[in-house]
């Protein structure tokens, strides 16, 4: 069998071709990110509607790597109203955790770069910062304060060499630790460790990160988040690690924790069941867009991209026998070499004649239900 | 020397083999020894499966749930003789005591077991092309001739949704799911009766899951698999399985048909594990009952019922006296003292 170059193979000669490009226009965006003394006017702007938290609005985040340009983020546009929680769901790879670490501009640069779009903050005072421009000095100030993040990976998010006390410590002394002693940013982690459930909070702060389990881990995680009562916390996916009866322990802290700071919350999760039970927005992306997003009684009563409905037919629910489960057909389109048509047509079972043409543009269902998808159409004359 | 070895008890009423099971384990005890000081003395046990009973009817799937850390891979590994020596209790294979064989019987046993690991990513070499990997186990044992070899993966391959022409990449050329296919292929590709599925589908999406899961029920079907299935996802766990049984600490708490369990569970664990499971409708009525705090250690395991210290319907007699398993409906086994007076 003669050697056939796999799909997407690239020559030692065009890598190089790319790098180089890719180096040009990294190094354009880091020479302006790398300015001092940056007006204000540049990334203090409005929020388009004062009850949201954060707007994000036609938001491209690319990577630009040696095999060519990642589109991670390709025109994501969604807000989060105060005090609300919004459900990001997804499989991997469609671009749920690139969303949520660009509003903590914590993307890997120089590679990762937003390139359009803006992304706005509500700071409470009218005024509000477009987190795209946003200097990394002011940037300080917001992590923590503002906005913070549940990671993942309990296991491996916290620094196995220091003890639990002092990586609390650390966040409060960073953002909010002006004119406090240390025995009074003590007693604040202690009391935060309380709140989050750890009962021998006293105890847990001599620990080390080793001595706790995976369910005590994940608390730490979240008194950390909530140190400086942030108004927006994202958690990314914070529950997929553990187990059953934690997870509900969990979610339970998440959602009366949300309610005493009132704050918002992003939830980035694949679990249909936690949307269900903790959101009251829900965005479905797909590589890169979302594809549908609405109230959560909306999207699960009347879910109505073919994305959504395969991804709800392919979860068992218990109490509900199948014979066969919902698979989806095919696999994600390679992340670098996009189609130019509706990027679920391959693997939609749906498909109508104009599916072959250009994206879908989101129409939309009700004030909140918005889809992108050729099948809705006909009823509307929009577009 | 002799008090340790009273602390590992080894009674238990040897079971007379009865050819619909397939798999016959009782009483079965892996303990593991936990070491301290210069010379390494044993200190204690950490008692991972102590003492799980029960029987797998050819041809169905028996899901195995829990929290983790509660033995049920443990338990897997131990059916199948890959973590060493018993502790005590019988493991009955078509009859056939596994750890009473010798070394030669053995290898012949391992071709009817198989298990499938939980994670695609580290299970499998990544210095061996595809086709190695699923025909490594089958050239050892001898299973074809010379001459039909190729023919045979190239078979196996297909049946488990591979393309055959992928016989000479490496794993790294693979997403989740084909790996987790060719897990599937190099178990089945020895002709197995019983295959142990720990956690295949955990590490991968939900689509992905979907699709891994069908492909095991066919084969199923194609190949009158039998299947241990240790999950702590309920929600598969109810879509695939026969029977579930469900783990505490070592202990099988509850174990019976799966319509009966999830319609009717009886142990307080089990209730409370079921209503933990997110249910993908906002309307849904939400009646949790929360456990309190964590799963207490398995070295130094509650007295009495180990559940006493989480439960919510706890006596005093739970914490003196451990339950014995009772027979509720017929075929619907609990252990716990609620039920001592049925």
């Amino acid at each position: 069998m003669a050697k056939n170059k796999p799909e997407g193979y690239l020559t030692a000669k065009e890598s190089r071709k790319i790098s180089r490009e890719n180096r040009r226009i990294t190094n354009q965006y880091e020479k302006e990110r790398k300015r001092k003394n940056v007006p204000e006017s540049e990334y203090v702007t409005t929020m388009h509607d004062p009850d949201n938290a954060v707007e994000f609005d036609n938001l491209h985040t690319y990577f630009f790597t040696d095999a060519g340009t990642v589109k991670s983020v390709d025109g994501v546009t969604f807000e989060v109203p105060i005090g609300k929680t919004v459900g990001v769901v997804g499989e991997s790879g469609c671009g749920k955790s690139v969303t949520s670490l660009s509003l903590m501009q914590l993307i890997q640069r120089p590679q990762g770069q937003i390139v359009e779009g803006e992304i706005r903050l509500n700071l409470g005072d009218g005024r509000a910062y477009n987190i795209a421009k946003t200097p990394n000095e002011k940037m300080m100030n917001l992590r923590g304060n503002y906005v913070s993040m549940i990671f993942q990976e309990p296991m491996t998010s916290l620094n196995p060499v220091f003890r639990i006390g002092e990586q609390v410590d650390e966040v409060i002394s960073l953002h909010n630790g002006e004119g406090k002693t240390k025995d009074d940013i003590k007693a604040r982690s202690v009391e935060l460790l309380k709140m989050v459930g750890i009962a021998n909070s006293e105890g847990v702060y001599q620990m080390y990160p080793h001595e706790l389990s995976g369910g005590m881990r994940q608390r730490v995680m979240i008194a950390m988040a909530l140190a400086c009562s942030p108004r927006i916390i994202i958690a990314d996916e914070p529950t997929t690690a553990l187990d059953v009866t934690i997870q509900a322990q969990i979610l339970d802290l998440l959602r009366s924790l949300k309610d005493k700071i009132n704050s918002s919350i992003m939830l980035i999760t694949h679990d249909l069941g936690v949307i269900a039970e903790m959101a009251d927005y829900v965005v479905v992306m797909y590589a890169g867009r979302v594809v549908e997003k609405g109230t959560v009684r909306e999207i699960f009563s009347n879910p109505c991209h073919p994305y959504t409905i395969g991804l709800m037919a392919s979860k068992p629910v218990v109490g509900k026998q199948v014979d066969r489960l919902y698979s989806i057909p095919g696999k994600v389109p390679n992340p670098v070499n996009m189609p130019d048509y509706c990027y679920y047509k391959d693997r939609c079972e749906m498909c109508v004649d104009r599916c072959a043409g250009e994206y879908p543009g989101e129409i939309s269902l009700s004030p909140t239900h918005k889809v992108s998808c050729y099948r809705y159409y006909d009823g509307k004359g929009e577009k | 020397m002799s008090d340790q070895r009273t602390m590992i008890e080894n009674e238990y009423t040897p079971v007379t083999y009865d050819p619909q099971y397939i798999l016959m384990v009782n009483a079965l005890k892996k303990y593991f020894p936990v070491k301290s000081g210069m010379i390494a003395k044993t200190v204690g046990y950490v008692k991972a499966v102590d003492g799980v009973t029960f029987n797998l009817k050819r041809g169905t799937t028996m899901g195995l749930v829990g929290e983790s850390g509660c033995g049920k891979t443990t338990t897997g590994r131990t059916i199948l003789r890959l973590s060493g020596e018993k502790t005590g209790g019988e493991v009955l294979f078509n009859g056939k005591e596994v750890y009473g064989l010798s070394n030669k019987e053995m290898r012949d046993m391992r071709t009817k077991m198989q298990i499938i690991f939980q994670d695609p990513f580290s299970s499998l070499s990544p210095r061996l092309p595809v086709g190695e990997i699923i025909g490594e186990a089958v050239r050892e044992h001898n299973l074809v001739g010379k001459a039909e070899f190729e023919d045979y993966i190239d078979q196996i391959m297909d049946r488990c949704g591979l393309q055959p022409f992928h016989k000479d990449r490496y794993p790294h050329e693979f997403s989740g799911g084909q790996r987790q296919r060719i897990c599937i292929a190099r178990a089945l590709a020895l002709n197995p009766e019983f295959v142990v599925c720990d956690e295949p589908v955990s590490a991968l999406d939900v689509s992905i899951q979907a699709q891994i899961i069908n492909l095991l029920k066919d084969l199923q079907e194609q190949y009158k698999l039998t299947y241990l299935f240790i999950s702590h996802d309920l929600s598969v766990v109810e879509h695939i399985s026969d029977t579930v049984g469900v783990m505490y600490l070592g202990n099988l708490v509850e174990y019976g048909e799966t319509a009966d369990i999830f319609r009717n569970p009886l142990h307080p664990y089990t209730k409370a594990l079921f209503s933990a499971i997110p249910i993908p409708d906002p309307d849904a009525k939400m009646n949790r009952i929360v456990l309190e705090g964590t799963i207490p250690s398995p070295a130094n395991p509650p007295s009495g019922c180990k559940f006493h210290t989480r439960c919510a319907n706890c006596m005093e007699k739970c914490k003196q006296e451990a339950p014995k398993q009772k027979e509720i409906e017929p075929g619907h086994y609990v252990v716990c003292h609620l039920y001592d007076d049925l």
